[in-house]
């Protein structure tokens, strides 16, 4: 009965054959996972974040485990752009994935150098990071205001010839005035939540357990916020949405959609087990499945709100 | 490669009061393994989200042996687990220990620092010795197995309530003054040990590997969140690097 549901969505113009792709920074490049099973099974891999250089990021510890959840504070490191396209991407395309990179700038030209040398290197999509939580420079600063919002992904959508997803951050009074001006300014499509900002402390020796103090929390703790933000904004704007924050399952997959998400991605559930995004898409079928539906993409925005 | 595997805890042994012994039937992980100093990572539990890295112990063609302190709520419900439970194993994980069968090494292990060594005992053949460091006598591990496996096995504990009072890097400097022609020295410990006996091999010239940890998520290397500093200001990840490193390329400073 399941062969018979249609896996097959549509991001941006982008065709996954399912809706389950890998969150960035869960992920890396895919050859640790790839390692236990094809990346071919998975829809898309949003790559580990990418800046125009080098980045070391932050000094350890950089992960707290929390109630269902993680603190991280990774800090963006990464090989830089040119690594990645030279090393990363080459590989990538050995399999069949959508793949989607991820990028953080210290300034909006920034953002437009790296989407022009991504466009040229044959990405399927940009995911622009407007929402770290764990950088000094733009990253966040750029996610919470909508006028920076907007310049940034103006920016980028002008030097890219490739898609272009803005990733939001949940740490906003009003996610839908993000989301509005984002694609005033043209996107293509939105990806929600980046992580919430948190904190833990050693009551011990009283210090906070992450070296930088506070980070980013993600996991199955964050998914109802998850839900109800890609909710609003897909009431909001008319551009799709890959939905994220504590899917760990098919049924928390369904949810996403329901509110309105195109497609999701799984990340944090992957630490818990490598095999979550392959056991999210047979639950997110056999839901589909179960209520007769002939395209996954039927469950987008499903919801019937009380 | 590693593999993610249901493991069949074949026997669970209590060694002291925190200390516990599991051997899991995984021959697909025992298989992987490449040598001393791996490790894996062991779902502790629905309610905890992340899985607990544990350095294998020992190991053969079918089994595999871990020792494991309790530290918190994770190992705690390992703990409670007993012969016949299963276990979401994955694994073998990480760079273990550069090392040839044969070799005259000085394995250093503090604490629950101590298992790991064992192995790379048993895979050295018999041509290894030990210097061992406990809190105190009643935390004390594996020693008969150490006996049997080493040329010879000093001890020290910190209240001197088992061997000499004091910490492994004295005796390791008795060693390495008293015997020229160790080829390395090895350590599994904390992080402040693993510095004092890097010195101490260093002062002596001996190449020095260390086992180091760092609070850890993925364990594959796909999170990067076990970032560990580099003497070189570089960062490498604990979980896929390592957990072994070269001596010199650790940054010491805290």
């Amino acid at each position: 009965m399941t062969e018979c549901v249609d896996l097959s969505v549509e991001l941006a113009g982008v065709r996954l054959k399912n809706p389950v792709v890998v969150a960035s920074g869960t992920f890396g490049f895919g050859r640790e996972y790839g390692q236990l099973y094809a990346l071919s099974e998975l829809g898309g891999i949003c790559c580990k974040g990418l800046t125009l250089h080098p980045r070391e990021g932050n000094p350890p510890p950089r992960i707290a485990e929390t109630p269902m959840g993680i603190l991280n504070s990774v800090g963006l490191q990464n090989p830089g752009v040119d690594t990645f396209i030279a090393r990363e991407l080459p590989e990538l395309r050995r399999h069949d994935l959508a793949v989607i990179a991820n990028i953080s700038g210290n300034t909006p030209e920034e953002y437009g150098v790296i989407c022009g040398k991504l466009s040229e290197a044959g990405v399927d999509l940009i995911e622009v990071n407007i929402s770290c939580p764990n950088v000094k420079a733009g990253g966040l600063a750029y996610g919470t205001k909508p006028e920076l919002a907007a310049e940034v992904t103006e920016v980028a959508k002008r030097h890219a010839s490739v898609p272009v997803m803005v990733k939001l951050s949940p740490n906003v009074t009003d996610i839908t005035e993000i989301a509005k001006a984002v694609e005033g300014a043209g996107a293509d499509a939105l990806s929600l939540i980046n992580t919430l900002r948190g904190m833990r402390i050693d009551v011990n020796t009283r210090r906070p357990i992450l070296h930088m103090n506070t980070g980013g929390l993600s996991g199955p703790a964050v998914l109802p916020v998850a839900v109800r933000m890609v909710w609003e904004v897909a009431g909001a704007v008319k551009i799709p949405i890959l939905g994220m924050g504590g899917v760990a399952k098919g049924e928390d997959a369904a949810q996403l959609m329901l509110a309105g998400a195109s497609a999701v991605a799984v990340g944090t559930a992957c630490f818990d087990d490598p095999f979550v995004p392959l056991k999210v898409r047979d639950g997110l079928t056999e839901i589909a499945a179960a209520q007769g539906l002939a395209r996954i993409s039927d469950l987008t925005g499903g919801v019937k709100p009380w | 490669m590693p593999v993610q595997a249901v493991c069949t805890v074949a026997e669970a042994v209590r060694l002291n009061e925190f200390a516990y012994s599991f051997t899991l039937e995984a021959p697909a992980l025992a298989a992987a393994i490449s040598g001393p100093g791996q490790f894996v990572h062991i779902k502790c539990g629905h309610s905890r989200l992340l899985r607990r890295p544990i350095s294998i112990c020992d190991w053969d063609g079918e089994t595999l042996r871990i020792v494991f302190e309790v530290r918190g709520e994770g190992t705690a419900w390992l703990a409670r687990r007993s012969a016949g439970d299963r276990l979401d194993v994955l694994g073998p994980l990480g760079q273990g220990f550069r090392m040839a069968r044969g070799e005259k090494l000085l394995l250093v292990g503090g604490g629950i620092g101590v298992p790991p060594m064992l192995g790379c005992a048993k895979y050295a053949g018999g041509s290894a010795s030990a210097v061992l460091g406990f809190r105190a006598a009643d935390r004390a591990m594996l020693l008969e197995a150490f006996e049997e496996n080493c040329k010879a096995v000093s001890l020290c504990s910190d209240d001197g309530t088992l061997g000499v009072k004091g910490f492994v890097d004295a005796l390791v400097c008795e060693w390495l003054e008293k015997e020229k022609d160790f080829t390395s020295v090895l350590a599994c410990g904390p992080r402040p040990m693993l510095r004092a006996v890097a010195r101490a091999a260093a002062r002596y010239g001996v190449p020095c590997q260390v086992s180091m940890e760092e609070r850890m998520a993925c364990g594959v290397g796909a999170c990067l969140g076990c970032a560990i500093q580099m003497a070189d200001g570089t960062i490498k990840h604990v979980c896929k690097d390592g957990p072994v490193f070269a001596a010199e390329e650790v940054d010491w400073n805290d």
